[in-house]
């Protein structure tokens, strides 16, 4: 996409946003409220367009993103705790929606599964080098000239 | 002789993962529903051809629906159509529309009534989504979605992409039964 048609799908989405009754927006589409943007930022990064599976709804032009988008600014300046707007989207889209899912019974296999992996490969070279030390050396010089 | 095992262990675990993740009938793309079994996010909307009437599902209580997400610019909305024409001649529950206006475009109206003045109305009623709200309430990701709800309104199915009549009577007709069986 040009930067033009960018601009004007941003323009349109700001104008959307505006009329839709998000108020607390300043001239660059940023809530006024610093704490808040950042806040803002954080979640859209972590949470999935669904229609793009592998994009994050900050990242995506998608006009489901831009609602979803919508949905999480109202939701911040209403004071909604960022608990509650995960437990928003997971409630109507699944825990698919999340980027990083939380820590829990289900998904402690996604979260241990790099150390499991680390301890597996640790364990593999700790017995390789131990059989390799027990070896003959090979390079022992020639029993003589040839 | 562990050594000699352990690689056709490895191996046959191997054929296990690719034959269920490589398997056709599998569609890594489809999305369970959390809705299922839960309470169907009520809604109160226009009527898209009579801007007067209150669309909700409020007053389906008591009923076996089917709500069936389109919009005007959605291909494969045009694909099933025909389809939910069918399905509609059936009569065997209602069929609530719900008309996504995606870029909250009020032109999103018109074109629906043309639409469904050129290509038929399989709708009870169709109420207009113009804020994208209702959508999202349903965890829609894309149209078309169909949801199936029974009469204590709790969603028992939600089919993905074109319906047609097949996936009718496969899918939707036996729940119907079952939940009209069980006086839902």
């Amino acid at each position: 996409m040009s930067h033009a048609s960018k601009a004007v799908v941003l323009a349109i989405l700001l104008g959307l946003l505006a009329a839709s009754g998000v108020q607390a927006l300043d001239a660059n589409g940023q809530l006024e409220n610093p704490v808040l943007q950042e806040r803002f930022e954080h979640i859209a990064k972590d949470l999935r367009c669904l229609v793009c599976q592998n994009e994050s709804i900050a990242d995506s032009n998608a006009q489901l993103a831009g609602d979803l988008r919508r949905q999480v600014r109202e939701m911040l300046v209403a004071g909604k705790s960022d608990d509650a707007i995960y437990q928003f989207m997971t409630d109507r889209y699944g825990e698919f929606v999340r980027f990083s899912p939380p820590l829990e019974a289900k998904t402690v296999l996604i979260w241990g599964a790099p150390f499991i992996m680390l301890l597996l490969g640790a364990l593999i070279i700790f017995r390789v080098v131990r059989h390799r030390s027990r070896m003959p050396l090979d390079d022992e010089p020639s029993p003589g000239p040839l | 002789m562990w050594k000699f095992l352990l690689p056709f262990v490895a191996f046959v675990l191997l054929v296990v993962l690719f034959a269920f993740g490589l398997s056709p009938k599998r569609d890594i793309h489809a999305l369970p529903s959390p809705l299922i079994g839960k309470a169907a996010p009520q809604f109160a909307l226009t009527e898209v051809v009579d801007p007067s009437r209150i669309v909700s599902n409020a007053d389906l209580k008591g009923q076996v629906y089917v709500l069936n997400v389109w919009g005007t610019w959605c291909v494969e909305c045009r694909v099933e159509h025909p389809a939910l024409l069918a399905i509609a001649q059936q009569k065997v529950v209602p069929i609530i529309g719900i008309d996504w206006s995606i870029d909250h475009g009020l032109d999103e109206r018109d074109k629906a009534k043309n639409w469904l003045q050129q290509l038929g109305n399989p709708y009870t009623d169709v109420a207009f989504d113009k804020e994208g709200r209702t959508v999202i309430d349903w965890g829609v990701t894309a149209a078309p979605e169909t949801f199936l709800v029974d009469g204590h309104g709790k969603v028992l199915y939600k089919y993905i992409s074109a319906i047609n009549d097949e996936v009718w009577q496969r899918e939707f007709l036996p729940r119907i039964a079952a939940a009209r069986r069980a006086g839902a």
